[in-house]
């Protein structure tokens, strides 16, 4: 394509100030797996105190707490229970699912030189790093960083300490999607190279594009959310502060007539399109390592895409299941749950095609297949406990329970992070030239697999009886959970044991960087078309000559060819 | 990085390019953005004690709003001459409506800076009412989308869009034509803010 940049570029040109997708995707990826990797330390915190509440934290504690002698303090649990739901959604799987997994593959799979506006690009990343430096530095500020939950919930949130910087880290951090979005959707569109017409896109394409929608046109009402909310806190206005409220034993001197609700409905108008963010990405790169790994056709292709779509346009109008306790009415609650309902049939569709893609496959057990192959059932499992969320005759016991906590991490955590590991290890060679350690691999798998459900399957125990989420002792004090916190040791040594289990990975990704890199372009014989380019890619054109495109994503084991294979390029 | 295709030139197969497309996209995020706040003032509206919201609504200088409403107004048509301009190669003509539309532009803000200091005079603030909250969140992120719009148009007014004209007429015109899009957004936000605060 163009020779006419020989110039050398410096270190800072190259790898810091770069405007190729392909660096900023790997940018993204290490800066949300650092923090992952964060957000769970602050986990591992909170589970230590959880099996042992108001004992001194080991090791840490006397650094972390030092005020209260090593002991995590009520406010403390807050502050870590609200930074860890935020950094793990906002900072650790979208950046790493879109942002770093959309990035770097997006103009591969579709044979584009680069993202349609590729300083845009640069721009999105820098804003999603201001974004975390703002949180980060919010831990240091003498108020501290948030305490109020994830989901922010006024009144608390707006007298509460360490709010203002949250919020505005979230403008960041909305912005920053929102640029990043609205270039891969246009790249979708515009730069698919000749020959590659929309049903002949491999399917992580299509979940890519559903979910930049759904980020582009969710995320701004929680931008003029945190809008309002700021003004609430630093202009003295009362959007969400309703008359007559007293807190800490005084009057609340603010004009009144505000709603709380107000908050609720602009944050899960965002949250619940969220949900969909989150799982359509890993949905995707399972989707290619299922086809990949059976060396068959994925089944029902174009009802997955169908599925998806609708599923994204449904996820719109699904949001007010959260908030069957707020005492909205009758009305809502049978509109909103008949909705929800309607929402599981398409994700029954991605998970029953999935599955029959499986039968009569002469399956390849490598590590991003095993990855990909334990989502389904997780996810599954996710999915089917979030059915009695969605009504709310069930829900009202349910709600804020340790129920809910069990059922969304079975979607996001060994769901959708179980699919970016996958994601991993399956494009790795790609990005480096390098595969990851098979072994290694699946030291890294099976522990993970293990613990995973070791932490969150007696969550679904708990819950039932009727444990409530976010207290910081754990359920010591409540006489009805007397004989169910008991499981909050085995929960607490899981979470240890999971994180032991990512030291294989680590040093995975190290010692294979350090071995010779391979010649083979295409080492899982895919079809797809970012595998007949260079490993890794050639720097801002990718291929080495045009692209075009000549048969479908996922044309394995066609009768008739010797290869069991057909790329999409291959005339 | 030059190898990027469709950037002024139109897709065949979707008929657009790169920055119209983009440019459509982002105004999506804007009406939801936008409507998320409109959505906020009918929730706080229909909450709020029976003629609350006409009590202070009332304290609006109507004369003012509608004077910036005549200005924004201009400078959307002025916008769209400055495009038609470059297309018929006429730079000196691009030159005088870009100009006039920024100048109407610096009057909007003058005319909202006048509005704004009086109303701090008389002690109205955001926290004074829940309408004047809303008023000054949603009339101050206007303004904000306005000195945003602003940037983009005096940088394409100055020396900058002089040497684009001279290496690439079309990207020139390209850019007019997205700036354009996001102005005349711009405008339209106005065209609803200004019935809802200050007439209804």
């Amino acid at each position: 394509m163009s020779d006419n940049h020989h110039h050398e570029e410096t270190f800072f040109q190259k790898y810091i100030w770069s405007v190729d997708h392909k660096v900023i995707g790997i940018q993204y990826g290490i800066t949300s797996l650092l923090f992952l990797l964060f957000g769970f330390g602050l986990m591992a915190v909170m589970r230590y105190q959880l099996a042992y509440p108001e004992t001194v934290i080991p090791i840490i504690g006397q650094w972390l707490f030092a005020e209260s002698g090593g002991i995590m303090l009520p406010e403390n649990y807050n502050t870590f229970g609200a930074m860890h739901g935020t950094i793990m959604i906002f900072l650790g799987v979208v950046p790493l699912a879109v942002g770093a997994f959309g990035n770097y593959l997006v103009p591969l799979q579709i044979g584009a030189p680069d993202m349609a506006f590729p300083k845009l690009n640069a721009a999105s990343y820098w804003t999603y790093f201001v974004g975390g430096v703002v949180m980060m530095a919010s831990f240091f500020t003498p108020e501290g960083a948030a305490r109020s939950g994830w989901t922010s919930y006024p009144p608390l949130s707006i007298f509460e300490s360490g709010q203002t910087m949250w919020l505005l880290s979230m403008v960041f951090l909305i912005t920053s999607s929102l640029l990043g979005s609205m270039n891969i959707i246009v790249t979708i569109v515009q730069l698919r190279a000749p020959g590659l017409t929309w049903f002949k896109l491999p399917f992580f394409i299509w979940t890519q594009l559903v979910t930049s929608f759904l980020l582009v046109l969710a995320f701004p009402p929680l931008e003029a959310a945190a809008v309002l909310q700021l003004m609430d806190r630093l202009a003295g206005t009362s959007f969400f502060l309703p008359s007559g409220l007293v807190y800490a034993g005084e009057a609340v001197a603010a004009y009144g007539n505000g709603s709380p609700l107000l908050w609720q409905h602009l944050f899960w108008f965002l949250a619940h399109p969220e949900v969909y963010v989150l799982i359509l990405p890993a949905i995707g790169i399972v989707g290619e390592i299922l086809a990949n790994n059976t060396r068959k056709p994925l089944w029902g292709y174009k009802s997955l895409v169908y599925a998806i779509s609708f599923l994204g346009f449904m996820s719109f109008i699904v949001w007010a299941h959260h908030m069957f306790l707020t005492g909205m009415g009758q009305t809502m609650s049978a509109f909103f749950q008949l909705t929800t309902m309607i929402i599981s049939i398409p994700s029954v569709v991605v998970l029953t095609a999935f599955f029959i893609s499986l039968w009569g496959g002469s399956i390849r057990f490598n590590t991003p297949m095993l990855f990909a192959l334990s989502f389904l059932p997780m996810f599954g499992i996710g999915g089917l406990t979030g059915l009695p969320l969605g009504v709310a005759a069930s829900d009202i016991y349910l709600h804020d329970t340790y129920y809910v906590i069990g059922h969304f991490h079975y979607v996001v955590a060994p769901g959708t992070l179980f699919a970016l590991f996958a994601g991993i290890y399956y494009w790795f060679p790609k990005i480096t030239g390098r595969k990851l350690h098979e072994g290694m691999g699946k030291l890294h798998f099976f522990p993970s697999f293990l613990a995973m459900n070791g932490i969150f399957m007696p969550m679904f125990i708990q819950g039932l009886a009727g444990l409530s989420r976010r207290m910081y002792d754990g359920g010591q004090q409540y006489a009805h959970a007397s004989d169910i916190t008991h499981w909050n040791e085995f929960m607490t040594i899981s979470a240890f044991i999971l994180g032991l289990a990512q030291i294989p990975f680590i040093l995975n990704i190290f010692i294979t960087l350090s071995t010779k890199k391979s010649e083979d372009r295409n080492p899982w014989k895919s079809t797809t078309i970012e595998w007949s380019a260079p490993s890794p890619p050639l720097p801002h054109v990718n291929f080495e000559s045009a692209v075009e495109v000549h048969r479908g994503p996922y044309e394995y084991s066609v009768p008739e060819r010797e290869e069991d294979f057909y790329p999409q390029t291959s005339p | 990085m030059s190898s990027i295709p469709y950037i002024v030139e139109e897709r065949p197969d979707t008929g657009l390019n790169n920055s119209k497309l983009g440019v459509w996209i982002f105004l999506a995020s804007e009406v939801m953005l936008f409507g998320g706040l409109f959505s906020a003032y009918v929730f706080l509206r229909l909450a709020a004690p029976e003629g609350d919201f006409d009590y202070w609504g009332a304290k609006l200088n109507v004369p003012m709003a509608t004077f910036n409403t005549m200005l924004l107004i201009t400078s959307s048509v002025t916008m769209v001459m400055s495009w038609a301009s470059l297309k018929l190669k006429q730079f000196d003509k691009y030159k005088m409506y870009l100009g006039i539309t920024i100048l109407c532009a610096l009057g909007f803000l003058c005319v909202k800076y006048f509005e704004y200091t009086g109303k701090f005079h008389h002690g109205i603030y955001p926290s004074s009412s829940t309408f004047m909250g809303i008023y000054f969140t949603l009339t101050g992120l206007h303004v904000l989308h306005i000195i945003g719009g602003l940037v983009v148009l005096i940088y394409l007014w100055t020396r900058q869009a002089d040497k684009m004209w001279e290496e690439n007429p079309d990207l020139l015109a390209n850019r007019i034509e997205v700036t354009g899009l996001y102005w005349h957004f711009v405008d339209l936000v106005w065209i609803f803010l200004f019935p809802i605060l200050y007439l209804l």
